[in-house]
């Protein structure tokens, strides 16, 4: 099948497999210069967008000037790290994002398995399809189109769901939802879940579609109903798949999403919304402490890690198939 | 054989349990589908809606009075103008590039024999894993000069790791003989490339070209962070400043006789930032979900 695991044969190349004389570095570049070539842009892009930031890392332990440069600019050790740690903001940081990580994990994780499940026990397939299609499309808006539905919906004058909430708890007082410090969290769940819930379901779709349908029949002759089935040999088909998912998501844990929660920060709610992602960016490009708003973000770039290897590593003692 | 698995099936989901879940399902799908696009349907309808409509009338789909000055007023702003030309151009600029980098990557990588393509690949997977973060990222493109340029939007997110992979995998699907042939009338690999790879791609070029301009025409990190220029604002930060701020300062160039309509401004403004996305959306429906699992799920 893989018949490229074989270069293709060109002039240059000796019939038998062994290996020529002189295959040289210079050889290798002369015989795929072509695909080096094609390679080259990417690799460009790479080093300069990717990894040169990671070198940039460093200035989180120096006090970064900028006409000094990287290199010129004093080496202060774990100065910002012990700002940050000792720091008023850091609990309150920390809490705020995990709390959301938390509701994310806890919400918004199962419900595209959930729905999946739902649209696989769908058995009229227009339905199906129609369903489908209407519950991709807001995973292609963006955070400032659903900041600004949240806004039309929620807002104190003439808010729909305002109104409704207003009308079902007999209260007459306009209450501004983005203002209200109780009202941050469940918003940005409610807009994660709609945003992310529909596309979510393709990946278990497709899980769910692969599944033996000779596992049916069996656990059909043994009687089992659409519960059962459900239950034994449904779920377990699709929980390798969720497991990835899972470590996937959790090395995303610390990553609260910039755009969602800085549309969402106003004023008057920011003791909940300050999170890691937009206090990098207060703290770095707003305040101008580049070196230590650098700390703040590799603190969490390798938390994030950190995190994404153990949940693997747990996920292997737990006797999954884990991603490495 | 058939007729007996069908009789089998039909008992099955005849029973009363199995039906009840059927009607709760039902109901429940169609829900969620409901609950998806109508807030996008009550936005549509209130941005021909007057601003009296829009602050008494709780919810409707369509305005009792149908109305375009909300319209007619973004369309009267400069500022307006320029960002909407300005985020069009871009995109389409940005995709072409996007897409053009990350399959002319995604080829050599595809192949297995190619030295050293083990470690480009894990150099590439190690930056889904650990990022500079987003102050460096900043230095590095403010070092390049590319601070309130167009640039800046584009070229930070030239290549999305998690599609080159996808389209490597695709690559490493396709029949080697075609690519063979054309090999032995004389194509070098750049020739394979163009001539034969590119055509075979169709479909999945057109569900990357939708995932990269989405994500262009959506971006509003870059914007922020890079375009301090007010007269080169994007489409997605006038969408904030309109819906955050009062609207009349955020188009503040505006003819101030014209009494603008706050409400009304901000539905309109959300539809037309919508609007090209969901104009596009049908047409590569069918071939999204497809590109998204090649190698999603082998993985």
């Amino acid at each position: 099948m893989a018949t490229d695991l074989a270069p293709p044969p060109t002039k240059a190349a000796s019939k038998s497999g062994h290996r020529r004389p002189g295959v040289g570095l210079r050889a290798v570049f002369g015989r795929y210069r072509w695909l080096y070539l094609m390679l080259l842009p990417g690799i460009v892009y790479f080093a300069l967008f990717k990894y040169l930031p990671m070198y940039g890392v460093t200035i989180a332990f120096q006090d970064f000037l900028p006409f000094l440069g990287y290199s010129g600019s004093p080496w202060v050790g774990f100065k910002h790290f012990e700002e940050l740690f000792a720091g008023p903001d850091f609990g309150r940081l920390m809490f705020n994002t995990l709390f959301l990580a938390l509701l994310h994990m806890l919400i918004v994780f199962p419900a595209p398995i959930v729905v999946a499940l739902l649209l696989n026990e769908l058995r009229i397939n227009i339905l199906k399809r129609s369903v489908q299609s209407l519950v991709y499309i807001p995973h292609f808006l963006s955070w400032t189109i659903v900041a600004a539905l949240t806004y039309v919906l929620f807002a104190a004058d003439f808010g729909v769901l305002s109104g409704w909430i207003r009308d079902f708890l007999g209260d007459t007082s306009k209450i501004d939802y983005m203002a209200q410090e109780d009202w941050f969290r469940p918003l940005i769940i409610l807009q994660q879940l709609w945003k992310l819930t529909g596309w979510g379901t393709i990946i278990y779709l497709a899980a769910l579609a692969g599944v033996d349908p000779q596992l049916y029949e069996a656990a059909r002759m043994d009687g089992a109903g659409r519960f059962k089935q459900l239950w034994h040999v449904t779920l377990p088909a699709i929980r390798p798949t969720i497991v990835v998912m899972a470590i996937l998501a959790s090395g995303n844990l610390l990553d609260s999403g910039f755009e969602q929660i800085w549309l969402m920060t106003t004023s008057l709610n920011r003791s909940v919304a300050d999170v890691f992602d937009t206090y990098v960016y207060y703290s770095g490009i707003t305040q101008g402490a580049i070196s230590y708003s650098t700390a703040v973000g590799l603190f969490k770039g390798v938390a994030g890690v950190i995190l994404i290897f153990g949940s693997n590593w747990l996920a292997k003692r737990l006797g999954q198939r884990g991603l490495f | 054989m058939k007729t007996m698995k069908h009789k089998k099936l039909n008992t099955e989901y005849s029973t009363v349990g199995s039906r009840v879940f059927d009607a709760i399902n039902v109901a429940v799908l169609v829900g969620l589908a409901l609950i998806t696009v109508l807030p996008l349907l009550y936005v549509l309808a209130g941005s021909f809606a007057g601003e009296s409509e829009i602050s008494t009338r709780p919810f409707f789909l369509w305005p009792e009075k149908f109305v375009t000055e909300s319209y007619e007023y973004i369309f009267a702003t400069d500022a307006f103008i320029r960002a909407l030309l300005t985020t069009v151009i871009v995109t389409a600029v940005g995709t072409v590039v996007q897409v053009l980098l990350t399959f002319t990557m995604a080829y050599p990588l595809a192949k297995r024999y190619l030295p050293g393509r083990a470690l480009v690949l894990n150099l590439i997977i190690f930056t889904l894993v650990f990022t500079g973060g987003m102050i460096p990222t900043y230095l590095v493109v403010r070092d390049l000069g590319l601070l309130d340029s167009y640039w800046a939007l584009i070229l930070p997110l030239a290549i999305n790791p998690f599609y080159l992979i996808i389209v490597k995998s695709f690559f490493q699907e396709l029949p080697q003989a075609l690519e063979e042939a054309a090999r032995i009338d004389g194509c070098n690999e750049m020739g394979v490339f163009f001539k034969i790879v590119l055509p075979l791609s169709k479909p999945i070029i057109a569900t990357f070209s939708l995932f990269y301009a989405v994500g262009i025409w959506n971006d509003y990190m870059s914007p922020l962070l890079y375009i301090t220029d007010p007269n080169k604002w994007t489409l997605q930060i006038l969408v904030r400043q309109l819906v955050s701020t009062d609207a009349a300062n955020a188009l503040s160039q505006m003819d101030r006789t014209w009494v603008p309509p706050e409400q009304g401004l901000k539905f309109a403004v959300v539809v037309i930032a919508t609007l090209p996305i969901l104009f596009f959306y049908p047409f590569l429906q069918k071939h999204f979900t497809k590109g998204v699992l090649i190698g999603g799920v082998k993985e």
